[in-house]
């Protein structure tokens, strides 16, 4: 929470910033990148994540790390739960469909 | 002489308010400590029962007793009342909520209703869990492996599943406001160093109830989704992964275990400098070692799934990362230890505890180690060594912590005395009955008896008999303290503010507190344990009833 | 409780919703904070349960995710994204009116995002509508053929097109259900901004309010390009 006011400018701008990138997500997705899609496809989600998160949440004028620790401390035990099991998955011999 | 004296009773929390309103309406952390008191009394008592049933069956070698199926249920319905609706909420429940502000100088948790609306939710969770019992239970094993569970169980898992995940919102947000109030309801002065331990490990446990908790919300849900919609997202025949359930439910279930025992660490953390009088050996060491517990207990669920069909090279992962998360634990057990030494030890009852706590949790921890090695854990896995393996943690080491903690503390809760020699005699009772339950157990379990059977070769048997009979002796030392505590309340001899001597805030106010804790905000200027300034009740005549 | 002596102290020096325990209203604005990014920290490992199961599907499965993503409707799901994006906004400029004061503006900006959040949910049930019709819904009426059909050259067994379909509606009923509880809490905060509750002193509901909203179209902001995009090149 920022004890000072943002201007409203800035909020419109992010605004434009985030539909520009949805529009182009849904567009490249039309586009044959290979296996870059996915990762396209996610870079651009994250980006606008974190225009939300540090915007429009007001992350970015934090006046405490604690906020920040909370944010990353979850979505680093997110991956934790995602990379450990691929430990799993990624190893295992089976063929699937 | 106190008796003699008719001295008007202090106003303090207990007696603020009479009315059954005041209490199911309250939003003061103490009496909101003692409903939950009640609440896992009364689940203690339900699981117990299961676990006589249990007992009783294993007396003979023959399924005579029950049907097979009968068993099932039995073993589930005394996993999933001991864990969900005991060990989980015991220690961070009733003495966590109770002590937290106290021992930080505040005057309630940051958020007190949100504390009513978790026992509210436990009390619903509770019923619906009651309700499945009493309507047919469930017997798929606390674990709700699939695809039994989701397919073949003719038992009312869903309702099972939906109970528990109620309780974990309970448990959510218990952790939540501790984890605030840490942060934000210090005294001035109560600096993070000077925190006592059991404050540090009730911070460790809310991060973990925080972070793993919602895990096992979403599994039972997809459980229940899978059962009622019958979608095939762990159907081995339809394409699902019944590894997938495993690795979901046993990233909360194997944290969860140390949501129930960190509490009971940081309760012997605060007995044994007491009853040694003595500051605590290695302060830094023993609250890192929570956090590092709280941190390394994420990363090895997968050690419960061994031989359930993961890749080997996964297996040889989580194998490793297991025994790092022992070195906290051991640790710890080294710093209480050095607490110890050359201190001035009174085996007062909340120490006969703490001493069983290190001995008991000691082995059972010693023997997970047994189970994270492979080779070991293809014998033993899904036999009696583990179920001794978990019972010496859960049973030797968390709930011999949580008595330890209600004797301890119950002065400061009641404002009465209990009789001491009565406390250490049962305290005895519990450790001879404890060991004579389950030691027996490791042994049938090396020798190869499986877990979840309601028959077995007749050879088990002497070991079983010794284990039932152990039970009924456990049993005995369970109740006695249930019986002179609430005798206590009415006949025992009035308390002091500090009857230990004991260090920590908590004791600087009156026994009970008054419902704002302090009559003044407390300021802190020195560190935590100081016993080198207080003087020992035992040594001297320190007055320690009114 | 009110005559204990170290509340008559603080009377007389604080507003109304200042809570006993607290001693400032700044310790009382930063612990309703911390309360609530914790609780997104606890929705953020809920979510991500299924997260993990999308995960391990969609790599042992990929023709199945990739035709069940095919058959949803990629511009409703864009334009879906646009609105949430837009309630978004209106959200973060009403936390601004409250901060400012400006309750008519905050009144007409919550009563926006109410509408945002009313379309998303209209879009969704048109999208599922649309599914139940093609017999896309897990369960006995479940039928791939169309699919298996329209999409010749890749193996779709019919099962694993049901996991996708199963994931697909576990997780946007989810979602759905977070965005109507979403509306429910601004129901609430519009009621109570029309009566003029909030003022630059006070409008922790509105910051609280506004971090969950936000927090919920972060989660679509991922499910979007997760469940619609999986591919969508153009067949050989």
């Amino acid at each position: 929470m920022s004890e000072h006011t943002l201007s409203s400018k800035m909020y419109y701008g992010i605004w434009i910033a985030l539909m520009i990138l949805t529009v182009v997500t849904a567009r490249i997705a039309f586009v044959d990148l290979g296996p870059f899609n996915t990762v396209v496809a996610l870079v651009i989600a994250t980006c606008k994540a974190l225009l939300v998160v540090l915007f429009f949440m007001h992350v970015k004028y934090a006046s405490e790390k604690l906020t920040k620790m909370v944010i990353v401390a979850s979505i680093f035990w997110l991956l934790l739960l995602l990379l450990l099991s691929l430990a799993d998955y990624g190893t295992r011999y089976a063929r699937h469909g | 002489m106190a008796t003699a004296v008719i001295t008007p009773e202090r106003e303090n929390y207990l007696n603020q308010e009479y009315g059954i309103r005041s209490w199911l309406l309250t939003v003061d952390h103490k009496r909101i400590a003692l409903l939950y008191l009640i609440s896992i009394t009364f689940f203690f008592f339900i699981g117990g029962f299961f676990a006589l049933l249990i007992r009783l069956e294993l007396l003979t070698p023959a399924g005579d007793l029950v049907q097979a199926d009968t068993y099932n249920k039995l073993f589930t319905m005394h996993g999933m009342v001991m864990v969900f609706f005991f060990l989980i909420p015991s220690i961070p429940a009733v003495l966590g909520n109770f002590l937290v502000p106290l021992m930080i100088g505040a005057k309630d948790l940051a958020f007190p209703r949100i504390n009513l609306l978790s026992w509210y939710l436990y009390i619903i969770a509770g019923v619906m869990m009651l309700h499945c019992i009493v309507t047919g239970g469930v017997d798929t094993g606390w674990t709700f492996y699939t695809p039994f569970s989701t397919a073949f169980s003719n038992t009312k898992v869903v309702e099972a599943g939906l109970s528990i995940f109620v309780a974990g919102f309970s448990s959510i947000l218990t952790g939540l406001n501790f984890v605030v109030t840490i942060h934000r309801m210090r005294a001035p002065g109560m600096t993070w160093s000077r925190l006592p331990l059991f404050i540090w490990a009730h911070y460790a446990t809310s991060i973990i109830q925080l972070l793993g908790t919602p895990v096992l919300a979403i599994t039972l849900v997809l459980v229940v989704f899978e059962r009622v919609f019958h979608l095939g997202i762990f159907d081995p025949t339809r394409g699902g992964d019944p590894l997938l359930f495993q690795h979901l439910f046993w990233f909360y279930s194997h944290p969860a275990v140390y949501i129930m025992i960190l509490p009971a660490m940081g309760v012997v953390a605060e007995i044994v400098p007491c009853f040694s009088r003595k500051r605590i050996f290695g302060y830094k060491a023993i609250a890192l070692s929570s956090i590092a517990i709280a941190v390394f207990g994420f990363l090895v669920w997968a050690h419960h799934m061994f031989v359930a069909g993961m890749s080997l090279y996964s297996a040889l992962i989580f194998s490793a990362l297991s025994y790092l998360v022992a070195v906290p634990s051991a640790i710890k057990v080294f710093n209480w230890t050095a607490t110890m030494y050359k201190g001035s030890i009174s085996f007062s009852t909340p120490m006969l505890y703490a001493f069983g706590f290190i001995g008991l949790f000691t082995m059972g921890g010693l023997t997970g180690l047994f189970l994270a090695a492979l080779g070991i854990d293809v014998h033993v896995t899904d036999t009696y060594f583990v179920i001794a393996h978990f019972h010496y943690i859960m049973v030797g080491g968390a709930v011999m912590g949580y008595l330890g903690g209600m004797h301890f503390w119950w002065p400061k809760i009641s404002g009465r005395l209990y009789p001491e020699w009565l406390g250490k005699f049962a305290a005895l009772i519990v450790f001879l009955g404890f060991n004579l339950t389950f030691f027996p157990q490791f042994i049938l379990g090396y020798m190869g008896m499986p877990r979840r059977y309601w028959q077995y070769p007749p050879e088990f048997q002497v070991l079983n008999v010794l284990s039932t009979a152990g039970s009924t002796i456990l049993a005995v030392g369970y109740v006695l303290p249930m019986v002179y505590f609430l005798w206590s309340m009415r006949y025992g001899k009035l308390a002091d503010d500090n009857p230990w001597g004991a260090a920590g805030l908590e004791w600087q106010t009156t026994s009970p507190p008054p419902t704002f804790n302090f009559d003044k905000e407390p300021e802190v200027t020195w560190e935590a344990y100081n016993y080198d300034q207080i003087p020992d009740p035992a040594a001297e005549e320190v007055p320690v009833e009114r | 409780m009110s005559d204990s002596p170290v509340a008559l102290e603080n009377h007389g020096q604080h507003g109304p919703e200042l809570r006993h325990h607290f001693a400032t209203a700044q310790q009382q604005r930063d612990a309703a904070s911390l309360g609530m990014w914790l609780f997104l920290g606890t929705e953020i490992m809920f979510f991500g349960g299924m997260f993990l199961a999308y995960l391990i599907y969609r790599l042992w499965y990929f023709n199945e995710f990739a035709a069940g993503s095919r058959s949803l409707d990629i511009k409703l799901g864009t334009v879906n994204t646009i609105v949430l994006i837009c309630s978004s906004l209106t959200v973060a400029l009403g936390v601004r009116a409250a901060q400012m004061g400006k309750r008519k503006l905050l009144v007409v900006l919550l009563i926006l995002t109410l509408i945002f959040g009313l379309a998303f949910l209209g879009i969704k049930g048109v999208e599922w509508y649309a599914k139940y019709k093609e017999h896309h819904i897990p369960g006995a009426s479940f039928d791939a053929s169309d699919l298996i059909r329209d999409y010749p050259q890749i193996h779709i067994d019919p099962s694993h097109e049901q996991i996708y379909f199963s994931l697909y509606f576990a997780m946007t009923g989810l979602h759905a259900l977070h965005m109507i509880i979403g509306i429910g809490i601004f129901s609430y905060l519009l009621y109570h901004a029309a009566k003029g509750r909030y003022t630059p002193e006070y409008y922790t509901p509105i910051d609280l309010g506004g971090l969950y909203w936000h927090f919920v179209d972060v989660v679509w902001i991922y499910l979007f390009p997760l469940l619609y995009l999986i591919d969508r090149k153009p067949l050989g």
